[in-house]
């Protein structure tokens, strides 16, 4: 597995609290058909899926750790390793590819020193490619979410990129 | 007098939630009772988002506002909404009115009128009477007797009857049989459902138990993309109002049929547009399809009789049910009836989402509704179909917009994604781009869908790269039938489409990288050099700009650029005010 302990930041130990993730796993931990609905759920309260939130939902669900991890890495939407507050979601559809989406990535990549898929160093910021996020006419797009919503940013340039990440950093300061 | 304030995606990313709350606070602040602010979906021209649209006592459109950012409300409150005159200034002009005038609206008729989330608005135009006709008096045959008139084919790609899909799920035996949605729009670059979606769930709704009652289902899923959330949040709203209202539920309207849904929220796959995998999805498994034989419609979800269809299908349905098959037949071409949706975006004037009849020459869209290339530019291709569709080119912009005549060009209508290209897009990237695409998202089940891509990509790599060689073109070709022919759906099977249809109308610009080392569309980095031409002014403003210092040059001295250290990197094209930085 990629989530190696000594790197992850869920705690690294069976004592963590899963306290959060018992009403979901009470709803739908029989129901089958259920587990992409759980791994959803479980993103959204840790945020990623930690080794020991899989073993967990293994555990509650009797489906093999293996076979979680099978479908955790299979689609776009599940992480295994912790990300930043701010969630940038760059768009990477079509539209926004012809109207100069890889420089809008090379702005953010140059002014957070992050690339695809890395958080920043001070936590606050992980860059994640993505295919569509259906602002097509708004070409090229971005989207920064956090726990309490997202915010979508459309016509961008690489200086409205630049001034729109310092705003969300100046929020921190 | 009621204010509508377009809250779509498109609307919400450029502040219409900000100009939303700029006119609650000024309408309060000035006391004007007779005022209601009302949200709306997208209306469609998301190139004038923020729009606000006023609508007088009596419900009819007075004016409507295009780009209005907070700072315009003010005027438009005083002026208008107290003074009674509105601010002509702001409103929509003549030329963006025909963008929606030549439109022939059906899947859209309620995007951007009502607000979403008052199912009272759906039914006050008609809504739920379709479905309220076929349950309390029509019988399964008759209902897909209609839609077997109306020549209704599948929205998502494959173009697929609909009523055959409906007749054969219903022929199955079997007491639990499933409807389901597929709301997952794979396709990047494509937006159709995620409008109807927010503009106007209930028709889907309305759509779905229509098609459940045909077929015998009880239980209806949609499977929405995760990316989607104000998609998901007004769709659980809506089939809350409709719970209420029993248009959702048991015995619907005194009868003994029922019928339910519920949503599932996709994880982000883009095989899973594909009806086995979307079904494995579902069922909590990794998306990957499986061989058909047996079809959905004997054994899918659960193993039950299933039947699949896309947001856009559904929402043709209610229309169809409550002005007849025929109506519908008589728009389109002999193949390809109705109405089909455009997400129109690209190098375009006038993005957006377009509803026009099948058989529209190609010329009419681009040009007469979107209005032609940004900046003036020269228009080179479309691409339609997304990563299993084809690019078509400039001389073929003729081509009328139906299945059959698409398909002849190598392209696919596929779900309604319409990416417009201009001189200045190389053609070669972007078949790199759309292969890239394909090889993430292959589920690795086929050799040659998971291996061959992944080599396809890497030649192309290499020609936008400047290091093409002879007989790479020709390597492509048979990669791409391979690759068509070894794979089991239709993610492989059509995955090769752009490299080939790039390759049969865009060969020079393959030939130009591979041989001549030179991009046309002067596009791929590798293959470009910046020069400083006489227009030259010394200004310096490069030389600071250039974040290696490869430009040197003394004021009011031409500068010149060292090609060794340049990383061409353009910020010296974008800094200089005289065009004197050459791309070549």
């Amino acid at each position: 597995m990629t989530c190696k302990k000594s790197e992850c930041q869920c705690g690294g130990n069976a004592a963590q609290d899963f306290s959060e993730l018992a009403p979901v796993l009470d709803k739908y931990a029989k129901v089958p058909g259920s587990l992409i609905t759980i791994l959803q759920k479980a993103q959204d309260i840790y945020g990623f899926l930690s080794i020991d939130v899989i073993n967990h939902i293994s555990e509650a669900t009797g489906i093999k750790p293996a076979k979680i991890y099978g479908v955790a890495t299979f689609y776009a939407q599940f992480r295994l390793q912790p990300i930043g507050k701010y969630l940038i979601m760059l768009c990477k559809g079509t539209a926004c590819h012809v109207n100069g989406a890889d420089m809008i990535e090379e702005a953010v990549c140059e002014h957070l020193n992050i690339q695809d898929g890395e958080t920043t160093e001070d936590g606050l910021f992980t860059l994640n490619n993505v295919a569509c996020l259906g602002c097509c006419s708004l070409a090229p797009v971005m989207m920064i979410k956090t726990n309490d919503g997202e915010e979508t940013f459309g016509n961008l340039t690489k200086d409205k990129v630049k001034a729109i990440l310092d705003d969300y950093r100046a929020k921190e300061a | 007098m009621k204010v509508m304030i377009g809250q779509g995606s498109c609307g919400v990313a450029t502040g219409a939630k900000k100009t939303s709350n700029e006119f609650e606070k000024l309408v309060a602040e000035k006391g004007l009772k007779n005022v209601v602010i009302d949200k709306t979906g997208c209306i469609g021209t998301c190139y004038l988002e923020p729009i606000v649209d006023v609508y007088d006592d009596n419900g009819a459109l007075e004016t409507r506002y295009v780009k209005v950012q907070p700072e315009k409300v003010a005027e438009i409150v005083e002026k208008h909404l107290i003074g009674g005159k509105p601010v002509e200034e702001y409103a929509i002009s003549d030329v963006d009115k025909t963008f929606l005038e030549k439109q022939k609206r059906i899947v859209l008729r309620n995007c951007g009128v009502i607000n979403p989330e008052h199912i009272e608005e759906y039914i006050a135009r008609g809504g739920y009477e379709s479905v309220k006709k076929v349950v309390t008096s029509m019988t399964q045959d008759e209902v897909i007797d209609v839609i077997k008139v109306s020549g209704l084919k599948g929205r998502g790609g494959a173009g697929f009857p609909t009523w055959f899909k409906w007749n054969e799920a219903k022929k199955n035996p079997g007491a639990n049989k499933y409807m389901v949605c597929n709301a997952d729009e794979g396709d990047p670059g494509a937006f159709m459902d995620r409008s109807v979606l927010e503009g106007d769930p209930h028709s889907l709704i309305e759509g779905m138990t229509i098609g459940g009652f045909a077929m015998g289902a009880t239980e209806g899923v949609i499977y929405v993309r995760a990316e989607y959330p104000l998609a998901i949040a007004r769709l659980e709203i809506a089939m809350a109002q409709a719970r209420e209202k029993g248009f959702l539920g048991k015995n619907l309207f005194g009868t003994n049929f029922s019928f339910d849904l519920r949503i599932k929220a996709g994880a982000g796959a883009f095989v899973c547009g594909e009806e086995t995998a979307l079904i494995a999805s579902l069922e909590g498994e990794r998306g990957m399809p499986r061989l058909k034989p047996p079809f959905p419609a004997a054994k899918g979800y659960w193993q039950k009789p299933t039947n699949i269809n896309n947001v856009e299908t559904f929402a043709n349905v209610p229309w169809i049910l409550a002005n007849g098959g025929e109506a519908f037949a008589a728009m389109g071409t002999d193949n390809s009836k109705g109405t089909k949706v455009f997400a129109l975006a690209g190098k375009i004037k006038k993005g957006g989402l377009v509803e026009v009849p099948m058989g529209l020459p190609l010329k009419e869209v681009i040009f007469g509704i979107g209005g032609g290339i940004k900046q003036d530019k020269q228009f080179k291709a479309v691409q339609m179909g997304g990563p299993s569709g084809g690019c078509i080119p400039a001389d073929l912009i003729d081509t009328p917009v139906s299945y059959e005549d698409i398909t002849k060009t190598g392209a696919i209508v596929g779900s309604g994604g319409m990416i417009v290209m201009d001189e200045t897009t190389c053609m070669v990237d972007m078949a790199r781009y759309f292969l890239d695409f394909t090889r993430k998202e292959s589920c690795g089940k086929c050799n040659y869908c998971r291996i061959g891509t992944k080599r396809m990509l890497e030649i192309l790599e290499r020609i936008t790269r400047g290091e093409g060689r002879d007989g790479d073109i020709e390597l492509l070709e048979e990669l791409a039938n391979k690759v068509k022919d070894g794979s089991m759906c239709g993610l492989g099977q059509t995955a090769p489409n752009p490299v080939l249809t790039t390759i049969r109308y865009f060969r020079n610009e393959y030939e130009d990288h591979i041989y001549n080392h030179k991009c046309t569309a002067k596009s791929c980095k590798a293959l470009i050099r910046f020069t400083i031409s006489d227009a030259c002014k010394g200004c310096t403003l490069c030389a600071k700009k250039c974040p290696v210092g490869a430009i040197t040059g003394s004021v009011k001295q031409r500068h010149v650029i060292d090609p060794d250290k340049c990383i061409k990197c353009g910020k010296c094209e974008e800094s200089c005010n005289f065009g004197a930085v050459v791309r070549e």
